[in-house]
């Protein structure tokens, strides 16, 4: 294994992590629109205890997706997160809000009631698709940041010798300006409701629940796809951010990610069975669940197109010679896999860790499917042990 | 180049944010590992016996372990960002080493942690009963896996190892994996930290039981009476671990973290033949004037006592706060400079990094390397005294390592005392229900538990200030570039958020308790 291979794999790996990650925000998209699918309390009770069971899993693909980023990248980790402050930081505030809402929402005692913690999970099913989108497409658009590494031993500074530093007062919020990460973080949170609804229809055996959910579909899945296509000929016309491996010197290149996709053919490959799997999915739950043989599973070919999809695209933000997270304060500033990954030593260690992942995500689908086997009705919510 | 100006202030409020996280943090992660515990042996006897009352207890513990779950999953998810949002020199300083425990923490162990306990808590009519045991065990187990790799992080700062500088890249990076997640300093930390959480899942447990007992709740009776034995014997066998790997602790605090010593004790003037200071004054809203004290006032000490638990010989040598500003000879016979001379080392270190870099840009051929290499290999374990400006800034607060230091040893042996003493009026026969002021004691004891826990928490981190990593980068050179006001702003917003939510989660959980055994 040499240290490029290394490189390339921890990429592979962090990419493979945000992937999974879109795909199970497929929890944030369900809650975005809970209070539309299931018309009663009741109804939107059903939803929150069929999303109760994979919160976790969003959370912890989350937090490892970091703690990934962190072991094989840290100065990404170091750059975005200590730059892009306000941006992280208002991901984490919406994510908090989450992780107790289910808990405490109807638990006697909730004295702030349950449409507040009902509320938490709106808006972090808003916010937090929407930003997480913002914060991947600022692979693409670029980031105000500015890196030097001579900080750290230049006696001008004093004693605060920081590396990396935002290069404006707004610390990640200028993100958010850029039309472009708007329409890829729209493309981002309308896809999360599509698989939300999908998942629901799938997960909850109620007609009601899932004949709303059918007309909700097309609400979510039309933006979805004129957004995601918008950005996907934004990106492939756009000039992108490549460098030059012997000199290390960064570079704007024309189509640059419109070459990518045709330099690593299987990655266009991959993109476009991702994108059809997706459509497939969507299209199938619209014209095949109108019969009441449907079996509402519309959301795997959805979810595994998306976790391709979106590994496709990080991939061509990264691979084959260009700077995944680029800087527009400083060209020379921004990330690439070379500049910012970790030494070969600790890539080498974490890549024998990584053997764990296959069995990780065995037991994991072993849990998932004994808890599935059987639909979510009202009965079992209103006699089970433990519901939210 | 580029000329920063960083707020001072920043740092102090991005430290007050990782110490308001971590301390609500640590409210939750201790019972959970406890709780994870005790509920998955009263299902091991739900499994073993088949006997209902069993699993209606278990069922009854895991739905506070629940309430307490979610508030430890919320306040953690900060704390790993943190160390990028608001110590983002020193995640690339250093992220080379300490990512990887992070990462193999979410691989490893937050996913089994989170799969398993949706299991748990949705699985009892889904899975067999044999699924489902080992399905609560996977979850604390999962918990403890995961205050392993945190620990090993946590330890490193404290204790940096297997690892080197490589002034190319300008950070440090691993040499050694399993010096890094073996380091004994990792082991005795994580042994320590999970029995003490143990402790505090038995204290919670039994504090439970006892408000049943003394509301005199026929329903709850049985589970109350059976729990709090279980309790007492996780309690006792957790508690003297505890001080055991606690002794250890501060033997491994003595030999790499000599001046987190001495402010534990407020050892002003050490030496050989040091006695261990049972009680004494130290104002605790002023630092001691340490200078000119011989020793704090009022002392009351047990001789020898603390030559052998830093040394374990009643002779050994222990060196106060003076010692270590002015430089000793430690037990070992290695001269330790003074930090004057380590400040200079310091600068002399990151000097010789900046000539480095400047003569490798210039193309300078390896005869003009060298040279800067090995000065810089010879002053490097002083680079963080670099970023010092006054010695005074390299001693900590003396008063919170005192107290809280007294606090949790004095805490944890009234634990053992206490668990002891159940346990033996159970095996004595004794009708424990009956006896009121035992169980108001238990009860007492439960924010008695917290604040042992916490003291401890406060002991092992305002001890090392001002260090990030000891001898390696001081705070001033870890922290991020953000205005005071974003991180100040953000502060409050978790201050009010977390203390919001306790106060939810402690109501839902005193209602909960209330309604006992019904669903």
């Amino acid at each position: 294994m040499t240290y490029v291979f290394l490189q390339h794999y921890w990429c592979f790996v962090v990419a493979l992590l945000g992937a999974i990650l879109v795909f199970l925000l497929f929890v944030q998209g369900a809650n975005s629109v809970a209070g539309s699918l299931g018309s009663t309390a009741e109804g939107r009770r059903l939803i929150y205890n069929s999303t109760g069971r994979k919160w976790e899993l969003t959370f912890t693909t989350l937090v490892t997706f970091g703690g990934a980023f962190f072991a094989s990248y840290p100065l990404f980790y170091s750059t975005s997160f200590g730059g892009a402050y306000w941006l992280w930081m208002l991901i984490l505030f919406t994510f908090v809000l989450q992780a107790v809402s289910y808990e405490f929402q109807n638990k006697i005692g909730n004295f702030l009631g349950p449409k507040t913690f009902q509320f938490c999970l709106t808006l972090n099913g808003i916010l937090g698709p929407l930003l997480l989108g913002g914060a991947v497409a600022t692979f693409f658009e670029g980031s105000n940041f500015i890196v030097e590494k001579g900080n750290l031993v230049n006696s001008q500074i004093g004693m605060t010798p920081v590396i990396s530093s935002w290069a404006n007062a707004s610390h990640g919020l200028d993100a958010l300006l850029n039309p472009w990460v708007l329409v890829f973080g729209f493309a981002v949170f309308f896809l999360a409701r599509t698989l939300g609804i999908l998942y629901i229809m799938n997960n909850i055996d109620d007609e009601d629940i899932r004949s709303r959910g059918r007309s909700r579909l097309i609400g979510a899945a039309v933006p979805f796809v004129l957004l995601f296509v918008a950005y996907l000929v934004h990106l492939l016309l756009k000039d992108g951010f490549a460098y030059d491996p012997a000199t290390g010197v960064i570079f704007m290149e024309p189509y640059k990610y419109l070459h990518n996709l045709l330099d690593m053919w299987y990655l266009l490959v991959l993109l476009l069975i991702g994108v059809v799997l997706v459509l497939y999915g969507i299209g199938k739950e619209m014209v095949n669940c109108k019969s009441s043989s449907c079996k509402y599973n519309g959301i795997w070919p959805a979810g595994i197109g998306t976790v391709l999809t979106v590994l496709a695209l990080l991939l061509c933000s990264a691979w084959n010679n260009t700077a995944y997270y680029p800087s527009t304060a400083d060209l020379q500033s921004s990330l690439t896999m070379q500049n910012s990954c970790s030494s070969e030593f600790t890539l080498r260690t974490m890549f024998y860790v990584s053997l764990l992942v296959p069995f990780v995500l065995a037991y994991i689908v072993y849990a998932w499917r004994a808890l599935d086997k059987k639909k979510i009705t009202r009965e079992e919510i209103n006699t089970s042990q433990h519901t939210y | 180049m580029y000329l920063l100006s960083i707020d001072p202030a920043a740092i102090d409020w991005a430290r007050a944010q990782f110490a308001l996280t971590a301390i609500y943090h640590w409210l939750f992660v201790p019972l959970t590992l406890g709780l994870g515990l005790i509920m998955a042996i009263m299902e091991t006897k739900y499994y073993r016996t088949g006997d209902v009352f069993w699993r209606k207890t278990a069922q009854f513990w895991q739905r506070l372990f629940g309430i307490n779950f979610a508030m430890g999953v919320a306040t953690g998810i900060i704390l790993e960002f943190e160390f990028g949002t608001n110590w983002s020199n020193y995640s690339w300083f250093v992220g080379d080493i300490f990512g990887a425990p992070l990462a193999i923490e979410g691989i490893v162990a937050f996913f089994m942690e989170s799969t398993f306990v949706a299991v748990m808590y949705f699985g009892w009519e889904k899975v067999s009963k044999g699924f489902h045991l080992a399905s609560t065990w996977l979850t604390g187990i999962g918990a403890t896996i995961s205050a392993w790799w945190i620990l090993v992080a946590n330890s490193w700062m404290q204790y940096p190892v297997g690892c080197e500088f490589n002034p190319d890249t300008m950070r440090n990076e691993m040499t050694s994996f399993l010096d890094v997640a073996l380091s004994p300093y990792a082991v005795d930390k994580f042994c320590h930290t999970v029995t003490s959480a143990w402790v505090i899942g038995a204290v919670f447990v039994v504090a439970v039981s006892a408000w049943y007992l003394l509301k005199k709740r026929e329903a709850e009776r049985e589970m109350a009476q059976k729990s709090l034995r279980i309790g007492a014997i996780v309690g006792l066998i957790a508690s003297v671990l505890a001080a055991i790997t606690g002794d250890e602790s501060a033997y491994k605090v003595a030999e790499v973290q000599p001046m987190k010593l001495a402010a534990m004790e407020a050892l002003y003037n050490g030496g050989p033949d040091q006695s261990l200071t049972a009680v004494a004054w130290v104002n605790p809203f002023v630092q001691p004037d340490y200078q000119n004290e011989e020793e704090a006032p009022l002392r009351i000490a047990i001789p020898y006592g603390l030559s052998f638990l830093a040394t374990r010989s009643l002779h050994g040598y222990v060196p106060g706060v003076n010692d270590i500003l002015k430089g000793y000879t430690r037990e070992d016979g290695m001269v330790e400079p003074s930090v004057q001379e380590k400040m200079e080392r310091g600068r002399s270190a990151i000097e010789t990094l900046a000539a480095y870099r400047q003569a490798k840009a210039e193309g300078a051929d390896e005869a003009t390397l060298s040279p800067l290499l090995s000065t810089l290999k010879e002053d490097f374990p002083y680079f963080g005294y670099g970023y010092i400006r006054d010695e005074s800034e390299l001693v900590p607060y003396i008063p919170i390592n005192f107290w809280a230091f007294r606090v949790m040893v004095g805490l944890g042996t009234l634990f053992i005392l206490f668990f002891a003493f159940i346990l033996f009026l159970d095996w004595k026969k004794k009708d424990i229900a009956s006896m009121n002021w035992l169980l108001i004691a238990a009860i007492i004891l439960l924010p008695c538990a917290y604040i042992c826990s916490e003291s401890g928490w406060l002991v092992a981190e305002f001890g090392r200030q001002p260090w990030t990593i000891q001898d390696m980068l001081p705070v001033g050179a870890s922290v991020s570039n953000i205005g005071s006001s974003a991180v100040a702003t953000t502060f409050w917003l978790f201050l009010v958020l977390f203390t919001v939510l306790l106060a939810v989660e402690i109501s839902i959980m005193l209602k909960q308790i209330k309604r006992g055994l019904n669903k």
